[in-house]
C-alpha cells in the first residue's frame, strides 16, 4: 500500500466523514478526533470504528468481505464497525490489479486480500504500541481483542477509543506481522453480510433513491442509432404536460426535466423526437457478422504458442474445425441507469452508483470545466453492476444535462433506454481447429478469436503488443495437456454499438468456445466427455480435482431419465479460480430448454466467506443460464430490436433449477469469484443439449439455435 | 388531490389519477423502498400490497388505490407474515445487490400470509413475476418455505 502522511489521511478522513454512511449504522454524532492510520480505518476517541469501503457493493459481498479482512487483523467484531462509502480517489483506493479505483473483473478479494489485512494489522499494531507505552510494558505481553488492548499478565484493558489519540501520535510502522491462517477468527467463516438488514426493509439507499431539496427528475432519449443526432421535436406539446419544467436538447440526446418521473415520461413521449440516424442508419447484425467473418480469415496476434500447431493439425489422423459465435448482450441491471447531478458555478456534486468512482469524478470535471477538487461524488449501493457500471457514459450524459438545469436533477433512464443504449458485451467470432492422433488424443489446438478490444478503450496501458488480455482471458489459460497450441487474437472493432464488460466478458465467451470444442474432440475420439478431459489434466492437479469432485457429486455416468442430457465444462482463467459445472437438462419438441439440476465444484483458493462464495456461484450460474439460453441483442436499421423484459428474457423463479455448490478448501491465494459461475455455464448447457439431442450448437443463444 | 392510506397513515397528494402509484410513492412521498424496474409490470420490483394483494405499482393508476389499504416494504415488517419473511431472508442470506428484494419480499409476504405450506408450484406461481438479476431465486424459495413454516405466519395475514 502507498505510504501517505497522516495529515493527508486525516484530511481524507474528515472529508469522507461528511459523506454517506450506510443506513444500518447511521450515526449523527459529530466525528470525534480520529486515529486514521490508512485510508480504510478510522477510530474515534469515542471508540467508533469506521471502515471505508474502496470497493463498491453491487451484490457481490464486498461490504462484508473487505470488513472481514480489516476486522480480522484489527481485532474487532463485525458487530462493532460501521461502514462508509469511499470518496473518489485513484491513489488511496487503487485496485491493485487495475492500478486505479475500480471494482470489477472478480479482482477485489484477489487483489486486496493482503493489503486489507495489512491495513488492519497496521492499526492494531499501533494501538497495541500505544497501550504498551501507556502501561510501560512490552507490546509482546499485550494482546488485542474486540476493539481493546489487554495486558495479558495484569488483565489491564484499554479500549481502542481510549487509545486512539495516543496511537495517532505514533509513527506508522513499515512492517507489521499478519496473523497465521490457523489463528483466523473471521476469515473462512460464513459471517453475516453487513449490507443485508437495510435491504429487506426498504431503507437501503441506491443511487436512484437520492432525494434532494429542489431536485427535479429527468428522463432521456438518446439517439436510437449510435452516431445519430436530434433532427427535431415538439417542445410545446411536452411543456403542456403538468409537471414538465424544461426540455434539454443536446446534439444526441433529449431530456425532459419534470417534477416527477411520470411527468418526465409523458413529456418525453409527447416530444415525438425526429432523429437523423447518421452513418449507422442501415446496419444490421448480419453486417456485423459478415465483417467478423472476413476479419477471421486473417491471422491474428499470437497470444500463446507451443509447438507448430498448424503443421501438427495438417498431419493429424483426425482433423476438426468449427466456428463459434457469441452475440451482443445487454446487462439489464435491476436498478435502471441513473445519476443525480447539481452543477453550480463553483462546484458540482454527483450522486450515483459507480464501479469506477474516480472516473465519474473526472468526467464531471471535464464536462463542467471545473477542477477535480470542485467535484464531489457520493457513491451508493449499486442495484447490480455486471460490468455496466464500469462505464461512466451515464454520468457524462447526466452532467451535460445538469449544466442546463438550475438546481439538482436526477436523470433516470427508462428500461427501454437502458436496453437500447447499453454498453454491450461484444459480438465474438471464433475459429477453432484441432488434430487428433490415432488414439483420439489431441496433438494440436488452434483458437483464433475475433472481437473488439475493450481494454484498448477502457485501460489503454493494458492493451499491449496488439493483445487484449481480457479478450484472451481463459483462451490462453487452456489447461489441457496438448503438445501444440496456438491462440490468436484478431482485433476487430464493431463501431455500430458501444461494447464493454459483461460478467466474465472474455472468459465467459472463451469458456463457451473451448469447452464446447473439447466436447467435439471427445466425440471424435469416441470418449466420455469427463474421462476425456480428465486424461488431459495430468499437469493441472487443481483442475483435475475439481473436475472429479463435480462429476462425483453430479453422479456422472449414472443413468438419466429418458430425454435428459448431462453436460460438463471446466473453467480456468486469469481469475485463478477453477470451476467445473455439470448441467442436467431436457429439450422440448419446440426447442425450449428445461434445466433440471446444476452441480458446481469450485476451487478459488483461500475462501474469505464461504457463504458469499456459494451465493456468487449460484447467482453467476443463474445469470449465465438466462444469457446462454436466450441472451441476445440484435440490430436492425442501426437500432437495437429488444426493449424491455418482455423481449429480453432472463431466468425466472419457475425456470431455476436446484444449484449445488461444492467448495474445495485450501490455502492457495484467493481467486476471483464474481464471474466464474457465469463463465462456466453456457458450455455445460451446450454440452448437455448435445447429450440430450445430438445437436451441437456453436452459436449463442442456445434456444434460438435449437428453434432455428 | 387524492387521499391515500399508506402503511396505516392518510396522505394527501397532488397527483393526476392516472399517475402510476409507483411514482406517487417514490417521487411525491419519498417512499423509495418501492423500486422502479421496468415500468411495464414485467419485473415485479415495484410490488406493493393493495388490501393485502400483491400489485405492480408501476402500472397501477393512483386513482385505483384510493380507498384501499396500501402497504409498502417500509411497513411490511409490521405484519406477521412480512416479519417472518424478512427474518427468513436474513437467516438464509438471500440478498445480493438487494434492488429487487423489496418486490420479492412483498410478493413472498402475500404468499406466506395466505399459504402456510406453499409447494414449489405455489412459489413458482407467486414469484415468477419477480426478476432477480443477481440470481437469488434458490435462496428465496428456501426462505419462503422457512417463513411459511413459522407458526404465527398465517393468522394475521399481510
Amino acid at each position: 500500500m502507498d505510504r501517505v502522511s497522516r495529515r493527508e489521511f486525516l484530511i481524507a478522513g474528515a472529508a469522507a466523514g461528511g459523506g454517506l454512511l450506510l443506513g444500518w449504522r447511521i450515526d449523527a454524532r459529530p466525528l470525534s478526533p480520529v486515529f486514521a492510520p490508512n485510508a480504510f480505518i478510522r477510530i474515534g476517541t469515542d471508540g467508533r470504528v469506521t471502515m471505508i469501503m474502496g470497493q463498491v457493493e453491487m451484490g457481490q459481498g464486498m461490504y462484508t468481505a473487505m470488513p472481514m479482512l480489516l476486522a480480522e487483523e484489527l481485532e474487532v467484531g463485525l458487530d462493532q464497525v460501521r461502514l462508509e462509502h469511499a470518496p473518489p480517489d485513484d491513489k488511496l483506493y487503487a485496485n491493485p490489479i487495475f492500478h486505479f479505483q475500480a471494482t470489477g473483473g472478480s479482482t477485489s478479494v484477489k487483489g486486496l486480500y493482503e493489503p486489507m489485512r495489512r491495513a488492519g494489522a497496521t492499526a492494531r499494531t499501533m494501538l497495541m504500541a500505544a497501550a504498551a507505552k501507556r502501561w510501560n510494558v512490552d507490546p509482546a505481553s499485550c494482546r488485542a481483542e474486540r476493539g481493546a488492548v489487554i495486558h495479558t499478565p495484569s488483565h489491564r484493558r484499554l479500549s481502542y477509543g481510549a487509545l486512539a489519540a495516543a496511537a495517532a501520535a505514533l509513527p506508522i510502522p513499515d512492517n507489521v506481522v499478519l496473523k497465521r491462517p490457523e489463528d483466523f477468527k473471521l476469515i473462512g467463516t460464513p459471517a453475516k453480510r453487513l449490507d443485508t438488514p437495510d435491504k429487506v426493509n426498504g431503507r437501503a439507499q441506491f443511487g436512484i433513491d437520492v432525494r434532494l431539496p429542489g431536485m427535479k427528475i429527468a428522463t432521456v432519449a438518446a439517439s436510437p442509432v449510435l452516431g445519430g443526432t436530434v433532427a427535431g421535436l415538439d417542445a410545446a406539446k411536452a411543456m403542456a404536460i403538468a409537471g414538465v419544467r424544461q426540455i434539454v436538447k443536446l446534439d444526441d440526446v433529449v431530456a425532459v426535466v419534470a417534477d416527477h418521473m411520470w411527468a418526465a415520461k409523458q413529456g418525453l413521449a409527447a416530444l415525438a423526437i425526429r432523429w437523423d440516424d447518421g452513418p449507422n442508419a442501415k446496419v444490421s447484425t448480419a453486417d456485423v457478422v459478415r465483417e467478423l467473418d472476413a476479419a477471421s480469415q486473417q491471422p491474428g496476434v499470437v497470444g500463446r504458442k507451443e509447438g507448430d500447431a498448424a503443421a501438427a493439425i495438417a498431419g493429424a489422423t483426425v482433423k476438426l474445425d468449427a466456428v463459434y459465435q457469441a452475440p451482443f448482450l445487454a446487462h439489464t441491471t435491476m436498478e435502471p441507469i441513473n445519476c443525480t447531478v447539481h452543477v453550480r458555478p463553483d462546484g458540482c456534486e454527483v450522486w450515483t452508483g459507480s464501479q469506477v468512482l474516480a472516473r465519474a469524478q473526472a468526467t464531471a470535471a471535464q464536462v463542467t470545466g471545473l477542477p477535480l477538487e470542485k467535484v464531489v461524488v457520493h457513491n451508493h449501493l449499486l442495484g447490480g453492476g455486471f460490468g455496466r457500471r464500469l462505464e461512466v457514459d451515464y454520468v457524462t450524459q447526466a452532467v451535460r444535462i445538469a449544466k442546463q438545469v438550475d438546481g439538482p436533477v436526477k436523470v433516470v433512464w427508462s428500461r427501454e433506454e437502458d436496453v437500447q443504449h447499453d454498453v454491450y458485451r461484444p459480438y465474438y467470432y471464433d475459429r477453432m481447429a484441432a488434430g487428433l492422433d490415432a488414439h483420439g488424443k489431441p496433438i494440436a489446438w488452434t483458437h483464433r478469436l475475433v472481437g473488439p478490444s475493450i481494454l484498448a478503450r477502457w485501460a489503454p496501458p493494458a492493451f499491449r503488443n496488439g493483445l487484449d488480455g481480457d479478450a484472451l482471458d481463459g483462451a490462453v489459460h487452456l489447461q489441457y495437456d496438448i503438445p501444440a497450441i496456438q491462440v490468436e487474437y484478431v482485433r476487430h472493432e464493431e463501431p455500430v454499438v458501444n461494447t464493454g464488460f459483461w460478467r466474465g466478458v472474455g472468459v465467459t465467451h472463451n469458456t463457451f468456445v473451448i469447452e464446447s470444442f473439447i466436447d467435439e474432440l471427445a466425440l471424435a475420439a469416441k470418449a466420455d466427455p469427463f474421462e476425456y478431459r480428465r486424461a488431459l489434466l495430468a499437469k493441472s492437479p487443481r483442475a483435475r480435482t475439481v473436475l472429479e469432485l463435480a462429476a462425483q457429486q453430479a453422479g456422472w455416468g449414472e443413468t438419466l431419465p429418458a430425454g435428459r442430457g448431462r453436460g460438463i465444462a471446466l473453467m480456468y482463467s486469469g481469475w485463478d479460480t477453477y470451476v467445473v459445472q455439470v448441467a442436467e437438462l431436457s429439450v422440448s419438441e419446440s426447442g425450449e430448454v428445461r434445466v433440471h439440476r446444476i452441480v458446481c465444484a469450485v476451487d478459488c483458493g483461500t475462501v474469505v466467506n464461504p457463504d458469499i462464495v456459494k451465493a456468487q456461484i449460484e447467482g453467476g450460474v443463474i445469470f449465465g443460464i438466462g444469457g446462454a439460453l436466450w441472451g441476445e441483442v440484435t440490430l436492425k436499421n442501426g437500432r437495437v430490436e429488444q426493449s424491455n423484459f418482455h423481449d429480453v428474457r432472463v431466468l425466472r423463479m419457475n425456470e431455476t433449477p436446484p444449484i449445488e455448490v461444492h467448495l474445495v478448501r485450501n490455502l492457495e491465494p484467493p481467486g476471483g469469484i464474481g464471474e466464474p459461475g457465469t463463465a462456466v455455464t453456457a458450455p455445460a448447457l451446450a454440452n448437455a443439449i448435445f447429450a440430450a439431442t445430438g445437436k451441437r450448437i456453436r452459436k449463442l443463444p442456445l434456444v434460438s439455435a435449437l428453434k432455428a | 388531490m387524492v387521499t391515500l392510506t399508506i402503511n396505516g397513515k392518510a396522505h394527501t397528494v397532488d397527483a393526476p389519477p392516472d399517475m402510476p402509484l409507483l411514482w406517487v410513492l417514490r417521487d411525491l412521498l419519498g417512499l423509495t423502498g418501492t423500486k422502479f424496474g421496468c415500468g411495464i409490470a414485467a419485473c415485479g420490483a415495484c410490488t406493493v400490497h393493495l388490501d393485502g394483494q400483491p400489485t405492480r405499482s408501476c402500472v397501477t393508476p393512483v386513482g385505483v388505490a384510493v380507498g384501499k389499504r396500501i402497504t409498502t416494504i417500509e411497513a411490511i415488517g409490521a405484519t406477521p407474515a412480512g416479519k417472518r419473511v424478512q427474518q427468513a431472508w436474513l437467516d438464509l442470506e438471500v440478498v445480493q445487490c438487494g434492488y429487487c428484494q423489496s418486490g420479492q419480499i412483498m410478493s413472498a409476504a402475500a404468499l406466506v400470509a395466505k399459504n402456510a405450506n406453499p409447494s414449489d408450484a405455489d412459489i413458482d406461481a407467486a414469484m415468477s413475476g419477480n426478476i432477480c438479476r443477481c440470481g437469488t431465486y434458490q435462496r428465496i424459495r428456501a426462505a419462503i418455505k422457512q417463513a411459511a413454516r413459522a407458526p404465527s405466519a398465517v393468522k394475521a395475514g399481510g
